[in-house]
């Protein structure tokens, strides 16, 4: 199973999946950690706007087996506003008080003795709503005469911010040929299998609230929880759930209702259990933005592209839900992707619309930046009659250049862009589909080819997200750095180790990777090491940007994991040296073992030589602390603050993606069919090759589904048209094209073991790959995803095509 | 998420089911598969008092050959249907749809009769079924009658099957002689809700001329919609045929439009689906005369 004597790399099977696919895995609705839980069900509002003139609970909380019924207003009372990076007077609260801003915005809680009797008092709560005009149209809510939905802001435009990097009016200026692309991308979202759920308890004297849920992080977020429950940190305790039935970043949009649900258990008096069901998930959870961007993109004759503007309109919903408005700033010190473009400016204007808030969905940001920058490429390759590789490989930072500064600030550690593009040449067979595309454009078929490259940035600066301040703003609030990794590794008086990541998985498989890097410097195996993933805030080591997102286990958490393992070593190996009195240079740790480099049969079982810092104190080297409970945090060193001219490095490594999507559409019905589709990818070192395959296949699924499917329809009166999943269409096994998968792996400077973060993928690029394909399959630029049947069909019958 | 408090009455035999169904009339739910019903009990969007299990009932199961039809239970699951070889002979036209119909799991739990009750617009069984011409079978105590289930679809979720009433059988026409069928549907993901489907039944004289064809049409109107394409009796059974009996049933017919598809998009897929299963059935009733 090992390669070449060590597990990190080898195709170990996930220790995860016997639990998972045997249906003993425990996850939120199976615990019930405390006795006389109450069970929660949400009153919503109907309306996407509207004044609240009353409420009467009264028959609701007189229904025998009804435990006490809450409004907005009681919540609003007992807690502060949740704030956010943008400073303005936006009163956010988990449940609305006075004035609902979305449909699905919770109005009123009922705790019951289960969640049957708590939907039918649901039903005898009587609110009086004063509708209000709804904000829905995002180029109409940037109006001067636009109704509002926060007054004081006085202004639906939340935040507008420009930026300038190098000299973009000089480019354009100078520029051989500009083009200009405008969009509208498609809100959707993340349809983990399990929703949210949580369990609140709040005990007096002193005051802790206790709130066990699937949250995913980043933990960033338990300040503003505390902050809005008005204790100290150490008095808000949050507990994951062994697993997490999927997440996909949504998971962590669920923070307002832990709040709620605290608030709750406090005014009430018992804890309470909340496990939103599929409805409430589609209406009532997060998602990714809709947005109307544009990008105009300057080329030379010769494609060399030497100037980028963006023009960024994001639909942050009814409220700037924190990380938000992180969504736009993720990509932000990357924005010249995989390019050696120097001249750029971004504006980012974020909109408050009657809609559900947005937070992270996969690829956060991504998805929508790509989609500028690459269908920009590909608009300009056929504006200056040049082939679409040809025109990325021109455009690319070349593979000596790295470490690699980027224009606003990123580190991009290492990578060979060029030898990405030809493997992805080389294994859609280009030459080939090329002369394919000819002979379907002879016949009269509308057959087109797309490409899409992405830089993949992962584990995240906890900073990035200041940018949506200014570097004066920034000043004022005081310094902020970093985003730390930790890890505990114990053993206890058995010998046998644990190993604590904190890294709340949904599914990805880091308790079989911690295992993978803690036997091969143990000298154990996999097997021999139980890994705990779950957050404990009173009891793990933890930090703010602890959690699950922005692919940071393989780019940030692996190193706590190799620092804490790597002292574990050591003590054992210095306990060893001494009992065979040697020098700890000679000893090392394999088979189970530690033992005299080679003298095998000197060797004592690792358990036992563990097991003494337990059994015998007083018989370990002179100075060894007695115990094995070793906690490492690490912060990448990279991870400074935003200078003054905002620039700053976001993320640890850079991942690199290039995908190639070829189409067929069928005139007839507007099926757009993926009849190849090749990602080639650069994880740096691979650290298990069936993880690494899952993860591409689940974020080019999510992909898929954002170009052909998934969008979250809102009417013009601000109903959800999607609220089932009948109406909300995610990709299932049928509609999965095949996907050819590559790797080209530059190892990472930055990380101990070479690795790079992985899990947005394709994600990020799906999208623009398969839309680039339909424009050129098409003949047209001026197309919106997600290309489902009757709008592609009408794009077809407008005219067009390019054979 | 979830249902209202009802009342679960388990009906052991016919007898007993249609006496319960006679108690509750219109404040009773029949519970066959449950594949539609758990869904709209969970979302409230039925608020029944009762709820009759007739899945016990072995009356209501089965698969029998008459002597001009197929007579399938209601309670028959649709996995059942797809497996039986009797059905596939006797009826080619459910054996042709019957993969159209939800996913492989929700198949080995739904039943042809409840999806006929159910009366989704876009459902491919009483499309079938009324394309072929058959009939619907209810009961009630001291009583029976057939319905053409031509007649039987009255709108969206909506049937002339009376409260007290049971349906208890579906009866399909056996397949005839110089006869082919045909069925296909247009949905965003494969076992989703149809945007359109089409079934067609034609029969091809030695000659090759149409003597015989009806076009069923699934999810464009409020029910199952047949087109009058009497006027091609005569014509040739050809591809060119096809398209100009599609494009008329395509031009007359009335389509709603919902947020997945335009009422042109579902005229435009009538004309592709229709003229595609047209030809189908044409080329394959001219097959058996071989």
């Amino acid at each position: 199973m090992t390669v070449d004597g060590r597990w990190v790399g080898a195709p170990v099977p996930r220790k995860e999946d016997e639990a998972l696919l045997t249906g003993r895995a425990r996850f939120i609705d199976d615990m019930e950690p405390v006795p006389g839980i109450r069970h929660v069900a949400l009153l919503r509002s109907p309306h996407a706007h509207a004044e609240i003139l009353s409420i009467d609970v009264s028959k609701a909380a007189s229904r025998p087996g009804v435990y006490g019924v809450l409004t907005g207003a009681d919540i609003a009372a007992a807690t502060r506003p949740i704030p956010s990076a943008v400073r303005v007077p936006i009163d956010y609260y988990p449940m609305a008080a006075g004035k609902v801003r979305y449909a699905g915005e919770p109005v009123a809680l009922v705790a019951a003795e289960d969640r049957y009797v708590a939907e039918d008092a649901l039903e005898l709560i009587e609110v009086d709503y004063r509708p209000l005009p709804p904000v829905i149209d995002l180029k109409a809510a940037m109006k001067d005469d636009s109704p509002l939905l926060h007054e004081a802001v006085g202004s639906n435009v939340a935040h507008y911010r420009t930026f300038r990097y190098g000299d973009p009016d000089k480019a354009f200026v100078e520029a051989d040929r500009v083009v200009r692309l405008d969009w509208t991308f498609p809100r959707y979202s993340s349809t983990p299998v399990e929703t949210y759920g949580a369990i609140a308890q709040f005990e007096p004297a002193p005051d802790r609230y206790t709130i066990w849920s699937n949250f995913q992080g980043p933990f960033i977020l338990h300040a503003l929880m505390r902050d809005a429950l008005k204790v100290p940190g150490n008095r808000l305790r949050l507990i994951t759930a062994p697993h997490s039935g999927g997440s996909f970043g949504i998971k962590q949009g669920m923070f307002p209702y832990l709040v709620l649900l605290a608030a709750a258990s406090r005014l009430l008096g018992m804890p309470l259990k909340w496990i939103e069901d599929r409805l409430e998930h589609l209406v009532g959870s997060s998602s990714a933005s809709n947005r109307e961007d544009a990008v105009e993109a300057a080329f030379r004759d010769d494609g060399i592209l030497t100037g980028l503007r963006f023009f960024n309109t994001v639909d942050v919903g009814a409220y700037i839900r924190a990380p938000e408005p992180a969504s736009v700033y993720r990509m932000h010190s990357a924005s010249n992707g995989a390019y050696g473009v120097s001249n750029i400016s971004v504006e980012n204007r974020l909109v408050t619309t009657n809609r559900l808030p947005i937070g992270l969905n996969r690829g956060y940001g991504g998805p929508q930046f790509f989609f500028a920058l690459e269908r920009a490429m590909e608009a300009g390759a056929r504006a200056l009659g040049i082939d679409i590789a040809e025109i990325r490989r021109r455009n690319f930072i070349p593979k000596d250049a790295f470490p690699y500064r980027a224009p606003a600030g990123s580190l991009y550690d290492a990578g060979d862009y060029e030898a990405g593009l030809d493997k992805a040449l080389d294994l859609a067979g280009y030459a080939a589909l090329r002369d394919e595309r000819v002979r379907a454009r002879e016949e009269g078929r509308l057959f087109g080819i797309g490409m899409a490259a992405a830089v993949e940035p992962s584990g995240s600066n906890m900073a990035y997200v200041t940018l949506a301040q200014t570097p004066e703003e920034r000043a004022r609030a005081g310094g902020r750095s970093g985003g730390l990794g930790t890890c505990t590794i114990s053993i206890d008086p058995s010998g046998s180790v644990t190993v604590k990541t904190v890294s709340t998985p949904a599914g990805q498989g880091h308790a079989t990777v911690a295992a993978q890097i803690v036997a091969d410097a143990l000298g154990l195996t996999p097997d021999d090491i139980d890994v705990v993933t779950e957050v404990d805030t009173l009891t793990s080591a933890w930090s703010l940007a602890s959690g699950n997102y922005a692919n940071r286990f393989s780019s940030v958490v692996i190193d706590a994991i190799g620092d804490a393992a790597r002292r574990v070593a050591d003590k054992v190996r210095a306990i060893a040296a001494e009992d065979l009195e040697v020098a700890v240079e000679d000893i090392e740790l394999a088979d189970g073992g530690a033992r005299i480099v080679g003298v095998p049969e000197k060797s004592f079982p690792f358990r036992r030589v563990a097991a003494k810092t337990h059994w015998h104190p007083a018989g370990l080297p002179e100075g060894m602390a007695p115990g094995v409970f070793e906690t490492a945090i690490v912060s990448p060193l990279e991870l400074g603050p935003p200078d003054d001219r905002d620039r700053v490095a976001s993320a640890v490594t850079f991942g690199f993606i290039c995908d190639l999507a070829a189409v067929e559409i069928d005139p007839g019905t507007g099926k757009v069919e993926v009849k190849t589709y090749v990602s080639v990818h650069d994880v740096g070192n691979v650290l298990n090759p069936l993880i690494v395959e899952g993860q591409i296949v689940g974020g080019f699924a999510h992909g898929v589904g954002g170009a052909l499917l998934e969008e979250m329809v809102y009417d013009a009166d601000g109903n959800p048209l999607s609220g089932t999943l009948a109406d909300y269409l995610c990709v299932t096994a049928p509609e999965m094209p095949r996907l050819i998968i590559g790797h080209v792996g530059t190892p990472s400077p930055h990380t101990a073991l070479g690795s790079k973060g992985m899990g947005d993928g394709c994600s990020m690029l799906a999208p623009v790959a398969i839309a680039n394909a339909v424009a050129d399959a098409l003949g047209r630029e001026d197309i919106d995803p997600p290309f489902t049947l009757n709008k592609v069909w009408e794009l077809v019958a407008e005219g067009g095509g390019a054979g | 998420m979830k249902p209202v408090s009802f009342e679960y009455c388990r009906a052991d035999t016919l007898d007993e089911a249609l006496d319960l169904v006679a108690e509750f009339g219109s404040d009773a739910a029949v519970l066959a598969g449950g594949m539609s019903l758990g869904p709209i009990l969970n979302m409230r969007l039925a608020r029944p008092a009762a709820v009759v299990d007739v899945n016990p009932v072995e009356d209501l199961s089965g698969i029998r050959l008459l002597d001009d039809s197929l007579e399938t239970g209601a309670l028959c699951r649709q996995a059942d249907a797809l497996d039986s070889a009797l059905a596939g002979d006797a009826v080619p036209l459910l054996a042709e749809a019957l993969p159209f119909v939800g996913h492989f799991q929700t198949r080995n739990r739904g039943t042809l009769g409840g999806s006929v009750c159910h009366a989704d617009p876009s459902a491919e069984i009483p499309l079938a079924l009324a394309t072929v011409g058959g009939d619907v079978i209810l009961r009630r105590r001291g009583g029976m009658r057939a319905v053409a289930a031509n007649d039987f679809f009255e709108g969206i979720f909506t049937t002339v099957r009376e409260p007290d009433e049971l349906v208890t059988a579906l009866r399909w026409p056996r397949r005839k002689p110089e006869t082919g069928y045909a069925f296909d549907e247009i949905a965003q993901r494969h076992g989703d809700f149809a945007i359109g489907a089409a079934a067609a039944v034609a029969t091809v004289a030695s000659d090759g001329s149409v003597s015989a064809v009806s076009l069923g049409l699934g999810g464009i109107e409020d029910r199952p919609a047949l087109a009058d394409l009497s006027g091609f009796v005569g014509a040739p059974a050809t591809a060119r045929t096809a398209l100009e009996a599609a494009a008329l049933a395509a031009d007359r017919a009335d389509p709603m439009e919902d947020p997945r598809a335009s009422a042109a998009y579902r005229r435009q897929i009538t004309r592709v689906l229709g003229a595609r299963v047209l030809e189908r059935a044409f080329e394959r009733a001219g097959a058996r005369q071989c």
